[in-house]
């Protein structure tokens, strides 16, 4: 009899002679137990739980195959993980001065959030845009913008995320553009660019021309910066959309992971080689309220990702394996009744997101329920990451829940799971085939709406919403955005316009067309274009009548 | 002749594409027994109403996300006065700060409702406030 097997037998001896004559006695809470997610929860795991498990294949040593444990050889021990805190709003000028902020706070990298007309491929002086300049993030329309948005900003020395996806290209244009007026090389140009499409059909839903050009236009990215700015991360595959639009957390892993097999197959159809791409291919996942869950979440998707890239794709490289991720607390899970309770569901989803293993956090506001945080919500949310960091000892090694029976055995329920979704995609002939299908739109609408239902009868307990409540709330204090900028910046953006020569405008946007059409690489063309001024939605007209517009199918 | 059903627009204004509240009460709607329609995502203020006006409905529920909505609530309105469609209700709900409410509210907006809020909140307030016109 093995250990496992004498285990097995103590722990069954256990529930007759301990545990169920004392439940019988004192019956156990009436509540459900069960993760977020709806996985079972035992009352104790043991090493019996883990049936098959073997250290050396399920977990190994960071650094190294299956990476379970973390992708770097030291983690935090050797450099802690990046607080990157998103931030955009307003003028170009506005976020500028926010960024300096934040960097003199001792924040490491830079986030930039767009506004809805620069995500959607409209300029500040489109009538669509009316209302939403500056409003949700950054308005940008042209490299003028850019250029005042890192004013001052050494590009060689930070590193910046970009979350923008239809119009990814243009800002990635942008972004180089300036790289180059402040004459860093390419290849001292780091950062991360969101750019990941599929989940915008599935999730976030900013869109412009459907699934297969849009996805070209990521491989056309993941070429480029491959040879050319190969400290770069052309996209970052998201699942944080997929669940703050309501799926489970084996959803979030499953339709991810999904994703990021459709831009690696897509690349190697280009006839790319998977290790001259992928160790630059990024991830991004939701951490939601579920401690555990969200741990074993993210060790099971490096697990995943690890065994895709080398029995799918044969990746031999050690970095095209590893799965690196951003991580964000749950915007979802903040509640707009007692604010101040956010800050300390954010402290624990942040600390479950460094005991995950993240390589970089973005902590939310507790205020952003009610709107763009204020610079003492961001502060409250950026020291939190600190404290964790630098008061907690919690980083000091590597992995330090690993072993522990319930992660464990949560870890590999996680897997299963998300291998059979992974499966059921494969079967209906890829995510594009999927997402056409409207399988994990349906999926998540399902679960969101399984999800509020719970949260309305009281089974889930939302403290000061749905239990603890207060009445009478003084409200919060909040960021207002002038409204007067929208019309500054519909005046600068046509002043900009009407200043540049036409006939170069028209040459650079036959040319870019000319790309599209052909199929060649539209990055340097797009480089070209926005150094001559040419629009953000200039570009994206480009776009919209060489691919087409997306339309969504409409389920609810 | 049996009543009509209570007939709502739920509609996403803007460019902005968090529909997941919006989805969540059009099916929640639906499951009270309403007449429902969901518009999709990125409408117009002026396609929001054309669609309210063509599908005869007696209110529009608009979700917004994005900080725009001072600007599209006020549009909609506009829109329906101009059309002569007063008479439908609108309501809404999103990230709107409690100054914002009151200012919509004043201008015609019939209720707001924010993040924490029920599908039950909801479908009261439907049941309560929004009449069946012929």
């Amino acid at each position: 009899m093995d250990e496992r097997e004498r285990i097995e037998r103590a722990k069954k001896r256990w529930e007759a002679e301990t545990y169920q004559p004392f439940v019988k006695d004192s019956p156990e809470r009436p509540v459900p137990y069960e993760t977020l997610s709806g996985m079972p929860v035992k009352p104790l795991y043991t090493p019996a739980d883990l049936k098959g498990f073997d250290y050396e294949t399920k977990l190994g040593f960071p650094g190294e195959y299956p990476f379970t444990r973390g992708v770097y050889p030291t983690m935090y021990r050797g450099r802690p993980w990046t607080m990157r805190m998103f931030a955009g709003f307003g003028r170009p000028e506005d976020t500028n001065a926010r960024f300096k902020y934040l960097l003199e706070q001792g924040q490491t990298g830079l986030s930039t959030a767009f506004d809805m007309p620069a995500l959607m491929g409209y300029d500040a002086d489109h009538p669509r845009a009316r209302g939403e300049v500056g409003r949700e993030g950054v308005s940008i329309s042209t490299l003028a913008d850019m250029e005042r948005l890192f004013d001052g900003i050494p590009l060689g020395d930070v590193t910046t995320s970009m979350t923008i996806n239809c119009t990814a290209s243009i800002a990635l244009a942008m972004y180089l553009a300036v790289a180059d007026k402040q004459g860093v090389s390419r290849d001292r140009v780091g950062g991360t660019i969101q750019n990941d499409l599929l989940k915008e059909f599935i999730a976030q839903k900013e869109w412009i021309c459907p699934p297969e050009p849009a996805v070209r236009i990521v491989v056309d990215m993941i070429e480029f910066t491959s040879k050319h700015v190969p400290k770069f991360n052309p996209v970052s595959i998201s699942g944080y959309h997929i669940r703050e639009a309501g799926s489970t957390a084996v959803q979030e892993l499953a339709f991810t992971l999904a994703d990021g097999i459709g831009y690696v197959q897509a690349a190697v159809n280009r006839g790319l080689g998977v290790d001259a791409f992928a160790p630059r291919l990024s991830f991004f996942f939701d951490i939601h309220n579920d401690f555990f869950e969200e741990i074993a979440k993210l060790r099971a998707a490096r697990r995943i990702w690890a065994s895709v890239m080398r029995e799918r794709f044969g990746a031999k490289r050690p970095e095209s394996l590893r799965l690196r991720t951003h991580t964000q607390t749950a915007g979802v899970s903040a509640t707009a009744q007692q604010p101040l309770n956010n800050i300390a569901r954010v402290a624990l989803q942040a600390l479950a997101a460094v005991l995950g293993g993240a390589q970089s956090l973005h902590t939310n506001s507790y205020d952003e329920t009610w709107a763009l945080p204020t610079e003492e919500a961001v502060t409250v949310a950026l020291r939190t990451q600190q404290i964790i960091a630098e008061e907690t000892g919690v980083p000091l090694t590597i992995d330090p829940l690993g072993g522990s029976f319930y992660l464990e055995a949560l870890t590999d329920q996680m897997e299963e799971a998300a291998w059979a979704y992974i499966r059921k995609i494969d079967e209906l002939g890829g995510i594009i085939r999927a997402i056409d299908l409207g399988y994990p739109q349906r999926e998540i609408a399902d679960a969101a709406y399984r999800y509020q239902l719970m949260e309305d009868r009281g089974d889930k307990t939302v403290v000061g919403v749905n239990k603890y409540v207060m009445a009478n709330e003084k409200p919060i204090a909040h960021l207002r955005i002038d409204e007067a900028l929208e019309l500054e910046q519909i005046e600068k953006v046509k002043r900009l316009k009407v200043s540049r020569d036409p006939s170069k405008v028209d040459r650079r946007l036959r040319q870019l067309a000319e790309a599209c059409r052909d199929g060649q690489n539209i990055m340097p063309v797009l480089i070209d274009a926005v150094k001559d001024y040419v629009s953000l939605g200039e570009i994206s007209d480009v776009y919209r009548q060489v691919f087409g517009l997306y339309r969504e199918p409409i389920i609810f | 002749m049996a009543e009509r059903k209570v007939r709502v627009v739920v509609a996403k204004p803007g460019l902005d594409g968090h529909d997941r509240g919006a989805k969540i009460v059009a099916r929640a709607l639906r499951d009270a027994g309403f007449e429902v329609i969901y518009t999709g995502l990125h409408q117009t203020p002026e396609q929001v109403v054309a669609t309210a006006v063509q599908e005869d409905v007696d209110a529009i529920g608009l979700s917004v996300l994005s900080g725009a909505h001072n600007y599209l609530f006020k549009r909609v309105l506009e829109l329906l006065k101009e059309k002569g469609a007063e008479d439908i209700v609108v309501f809404g709900g999103g990230i709107i700060p409690p100054e914002d409410i009151a200012a919509l509210k004043a201008m015609g907006v019939k209720e707001l409702f924010t993040p924490g809020t029920s599908t039950q909140e909801i479908v009261r307030f439907v049941r309560e406030h929004i009449r069946a016109t012929v």
